[in-house]
This record gives structure tokens, C-alpha cells and sequence, in this order.
């Protein structure tokens, strides 16, 4: 995967009010299992039913990017790292150790796929980036891919 | 199986719990079942049970669409949740899609 996770959070730690970690094998029935753990996680900031699901919706696209994408003909792990932030941020990371996107741009531009004749609408990260606040996607070629994503949760805003 | 109904020309499908990935394969192939029949023109599909949509439901529809659009008919959505509705904007499917009822 892109770098060390814990070398990525060590410092963020300290700066974060909750953190977890999530390692599973790149199976599409996890798909389900990320959503629910990420709400269930996120669920402490007390979000309003539209934020739970707007978040539910980016990282089961992150992840089946992850599955589907990264992994394409391989298996592999996928990784979930959520923060939860003083000021009420939701920051979610996925990452996958899987083949890398070759053109970022691209891959972002809405109803492309990389793969038309499986039905795939190619908007996954078009939905990232309209229900969350904040889209980076990091990928290298054969080494793997890591979106991360942040939302601000308005019950959370502000306090401290 | 999914809930379904035929009337004439017209097959209305409940679609129920999460559509994504993972349960899209089966969905689209219970969906090109109940509309193998040629006469079938129009698929309404019925999204009030469906708990959640990511962009996997959109690849569905537009399949169903497309097959259908060759026979002269469409497929319609009912029910659908306001967060069903934003993924269904974003993607501009409701330019495609038929009025159900």
C-alpha cells in the first residue's frame, strides 16, 4: 500500500477525538461490512440520517473502486482508517495495494469506466465527491491506490 | 426472486434491501428474466424497500434500459428515497427514464 498507515496517522492521532483501523480481504460481500462499520464508527458525532448515508455511499464506492479496480482479476486487502476530529470532521482513508490508476484525471471524469461491458456507470468518484466534502485519490502504478475523504458532521461543527 | 408483477406490456419489480456491487450481478439477472419475454416493453422499477444505492444501480437501470429502448419501451422508477434520487441525478438518468404510474 501507499506508504505506512501508521506513519500516516501517528501524528494525527493525538489531534483526532476517536481512530480506528480496518483490514479485509478484497471480497464484494466486505462491501456491506465497510459501510455499516464506517456509520457505525461515525455514528459518535451523531450525524443526521442524510450524513450517514451520503458517507455510506462514498466509501462503498471507494471500496468497490478498491475491489473491483485495484484488485481487477486479483485478491488482496483493502484498508479503512477513519478519524474523527475535534472539530466534527468525519476523515475517511481507503487504501488498496492493488495495480494503481494510470490517469487520475481521467478516472475521476464522470461515466468513465474502465470497464463498459460490465455495466458500470463510471461515477463512483463523481458520487465521492458530491456527498463528501473533501476527495484526494493518491495512486502509483503496481503499488496501489488511497482515497481520502472528509466531511464535516454539523452536530459535531464546532465543538470542541 | 424479486417481487414482481406483469400487466400487459409491463413488468413492475420491488426491488429491496442494499444495491450494490456485490448484489448487482444477481439483480440485473433477475431483471433480464422477468423481462426475457419480447412483448415486454416497460420496467417499472419499484425502489420503496430499497434500503441503499451506490453508482452500482445506475450501471443496472441504464442495462435494462438499453434492452428495453431496443423494443420501443423504458424503464420508469417509483419510490425511490431522496438519497436514491441524488445518485439518479447525478448521473442524469432521469433524462432516460419513463413516468412510472
Amino acid at each position: 500500500m501507499l506508504g505506512s498507515p501508521l506513519n500516516n496517522t501517528r501524528g494525527a492521532r493525538v489531534k483526532t477525538r476517536n481512530h480506528m483501523r480496518l483490514l479485509f480481504d478484497s471480497r464484494s460481500e466486505n462491501e456491506s461490512f465497510a459501510r455499516v462499520a464506517v456509520s457505525a464508527f461515525m455514528s459518535q458525532l451523531s450525524p443526521t440520517i442524510e450524513e450517514m448515508s451520503d458517507v455510506k455511499t462514498a466509501v462503498s464506492e471507494a471500496v468497490t473502486n478498491a475491489i473491483v479496480h485495484g484488485y481487477r482479476d486479483t485478491f488482496g486487502e483493502v484498508e479503512i482508517e477513519s478519524s474523527l476530529t475535534h472539530d466534527g470532521y468525519v476523515v475517511i482513508e481507503v487504501s488498496d495495494a492493488g495495480c494503481g490508476i494510470e490517469d487520475i484525471e481521467r478516472a475521476m471524469t464522470p461515466f468513465f469506466t474502465s470497464q463498459p461491458d460490465m455495466e458500470r456507470a463510471g461515477m463512483g468518484f463523481a458520487v465521492m465527491k458530491t456527498f463528501m466534502d473533501d476527495l484526494r485519490v493518491e495512486s502509483r502504478l503496481g503499488e496501489g491506490t488511497r482515497v481520502t475523504m472528509r466531511k464535516l458532521i454539523s452536530n459535531a461543527a464546532g465543538k470542541q | 426472486m424479486l417481487k414482481h408483477a406483469r400487466q400487459g406490456n409491463t413488468v413492475t419489480v420491488k426491488l429491496d434491501g442494499e444495491l450494490d456491487q456485490n448484489s448487482a450481478a444477481r439483480v440485473r439477472r433477475e431483471l433480464d428474466d422477468l423481462i426475457s419475454d419480447a412483448r415486454i416493453k416497460h420496467l417499472v422499477l419499484d425502489m420503496q424497500d430499497l434500503t441503499f444505492m451506490d453508482s452500482s444501480g445506475i450501471g443496472v437501470v441504464i442495462g435494462r434500459y438499453r434492452a428495453l429502448a431496443t423494443r420501443g419501451g423504458g424503464v420508469a422508477v417509483r419510490g425511490e428515497s431522496s438519497h436514491v434520487r441524488r445518485i439518479m441525478k447525478l448521473s442524469g438518468l432521469y433524462s432516460i427514464l419513463e413516468e412510472a404510474r
